[in-house]
């Protein structure tokens, strides 16, 4: 939709464009600039911008309190884990609705985004139970599994509508080649797939990453990952800003340095076919 | 092309998520049915038995089970207004011809990396606490006393902590269904002295309905189960000013520690959503469709 316009709208429209998005990313930068102030100088009045005292130590008492690199690789395992694990189920699956519908296919779809639809909060006492009874509990394999099944069906919906825009003549062509159904799909399926799959994964990952609900309800210490160590940093109200935006960020500077790269990836993927 | 064997294959192919996604759903919804009828309190463990639909009459009657109601649709509702409507108009912004857009992106799809539990105490802590608060601040410069955003305004503050969480998604998704917008048409009707508000309304609007209809469902199905950002911020008051569903059933299972009335709680909450879901995608599946 890029037209050639003139010089002063296209200052005027800079203007506006960029005061929107910094109001927008407002609440991330002051809450790393707060990570780096005294507690004194985080809670002075009026708020310090550029004359707050600096320092490292909200960091150092954070990593000193906590056992970070364990909650971190806590979060990687399970948010990584439950992702492969859903996409290596979800492949095929979306692969045989995009290019073998049936009369079904779209309801079988909403039918499995709509048991996303049922609120966690409402089956949380059962599945503690079962999660307790199967050994389960507090286990990263346990988190792993809870998440893909939660992520399922976003996972096939956006494969699915990937998958949806390959050329079935391409298939029909390896398939008159003699290629048999596992090496269409391996050979020629993927490679096409590749950036849908990749951006499947990206926005995955970011959702499992950010689950905060099962993850602290089925975890105690073993298996808990960042979400359930910053629920631990936020009791205490309104005493330490400071530490708590130290903490904070480093909760999420891992899942928001990695969507800043990958965000070109991530954005093309982003749009569940909404775009035609 | 697709032979009998094909079909076989493609239905080996489906099998396993449909099959696993059953279990994960029909397992922990049967024993909540189950609990649902029963009694069944953690602090009195000796008693059981068979309670009939005590637990439901318990849930409807609660003095605040219809607040909780109107709380979660106004939630939902509110929640999709403003991140469609913002949305639009903010993707409307970047994509103009505008000075550093790659940037831009980075800045504006920021709030989508934070996670719950962190963006709703950024929000408590730094901006709406009534001492130490950014917005404390900004009153207090201006002369007027803090506005107590948690104990007066606690839905809408919710409101709008969870509209800065989902604008990005809506955003990005406006956003690149309009740079599929082909502009031949817009100058044309450009050309042809259609107003900005009217290119708008019948070029831009009608080629963002499917977006439109993608962002509302997907957002839907998270918004129904909002419960992290309500735990960290107002605990479901002053009073219940915002207590929803999810989180009365919290309180029933974790505070009052009654299973049973927990469970009768989350069939409501499945009946409801169920409604919800039915009414979206009767409504939107002719959009989606092709």
């Amino acid at each position: 939709m890029a037209r050639a316009v003139s010089p002063s709208r296209k200052f005027w429209t800079t203007l506006a464009a960029w005061s929107v998005a910094l109001v927008i990313f407002f609440p991330v930068f002051w809450m790393v600039l707060t990570s780096f102030k005294t507690e004194a100088s985080a809670v002075a009045t009026p708020p310090q911008l550029f004359s707050a005292e600096w320092t490292l130590a909200n960091y150092q008492d954070v990593w000193a309190r906590s056992d970070y690199p364990r909650f971190f690789w806590n979060s990687v395992v399970i948010a990584l884990g439950s992702t492969l694990l859903g996409l290596a189920i979800a492949i095929p699956a979306a692969w045989s609705m995009a290019f073998v519908p049936g009369k079904r296919t779209k309801d079988l779809l909403m039918w499995m985004l709509s048991t996303k639809m049922m609120p966690a909060v409402a089956v949380m006492v059962p599945l503690y139970l079962v999660f307790q009874k199967l050994g389960l509990f507090d286990t990263r394999i346990g988190l792993v599994l809870a998440l893909m099944l939660m992520n399922l069906p976003i996972i096939i919906w956006m494969l699915y509508t990937y998958f949806r825009e390959i050329p079935g003549e391409i298939l029909e062509a390896a398939r008159m080649d003699g290629a048999s159904l596992w090496n269409e799909i391996i050979y020629v399926l993927t490679p096409m797939a590749v950036p849908g799959i990749a951006s499947t994964l990206l926005l995955n990952v970011i959702l499992a990453w950010n689950e905060a609900f099962w993850t602290i309800t089925l975890t105690t210490t073993k298996a808990a990952p960042l979400s359930a160590f910053i629920a631990s940093f936020s009791a205490p109200q309104g005493l330490f800003y400071a530490k708590l935006s130290a903490a904070s960020t480093m909760a999420i500077a891992p899942i928001l340095i990695l969507g800043w790269f990958s965000q070109k990836q991530l954005v093309r993927g982003l749009t569940f076919g909404a775009v035609k | 092309m697709s032979t009998q064997s094909t079909r076989l294959a493609s239905r080996l192919m489906v099998a396993p998520s449909v099959l696993l996604l059953l279990v994960w759903m029909i397992v922990p919804l049967a024993m909540t049915l189950y609990f649902s009828f029963r009694f069944y309190r953690l602090l009195s463990p000796d008693r059981t038995g068979w309670v009939g639909i005590n637990n439901y009459t318990w849930f409807f009657r609660a003095p605040d089970f219809w607040l909780a109601m109107f709380n979660t649709l106004a939630l939902v509702g509110g929640v999709l207004i403003i991140t469609v409507v913002l949305g639009t108009l903010i993707a409307l912004l970047i994509d103009q011809p505008v000075k550093g857009q790659g940037v831009l992106r980075i800045l504006v799809i920021a709030p989508f990396f934070v996670m719950p539990p962190v963006a709703a105490s950024i929000w408590e802590n730094l901006f709406m606490h009534p001492q130490n608060g950014l917005f404390a601040a900004a009153s207090k410069a201006l002369g007027y006393d803090p506005i107590l955003f948690l104990e007066h305004y606690p839905l809408l503050s919710v409101i709008g902590i969870v509209s800065w969480e989902w604008l990005p998604f809506a955003t990005l998704i406006l956003l690149t269904a309009m740079q599929s917008l082909s502009s031949e048409q817009l100058e044309a009707a450009e050309m042809d002295g259609a107003p900005a508000f009217a290119r708008f309304r019948y070029i831009v609007l009608p080629h963002l309905t499917r977006a439109i209809t993608v962002v509302i469902l997907i957002q839907t199905i998270f918004l129904l189960g909002i419960f992290g950002e309500i735990y960290t911020t107002t605990q479901g008051g002053p009073g219940s000013a915002s207590t929803t569903l999810p989180y009365m059933i919290f309180k029933q299972a974790i505070v009052a520690k009654d299973i049973g009335r927990a469970a009768a709680g989350g069939i409501i909450a499945v009946v409801l959503a169920n409604i919800i879901a039915f009414f979206l995608m009767r409504g939107m599946g002719r959009h989606l469709d092709n």
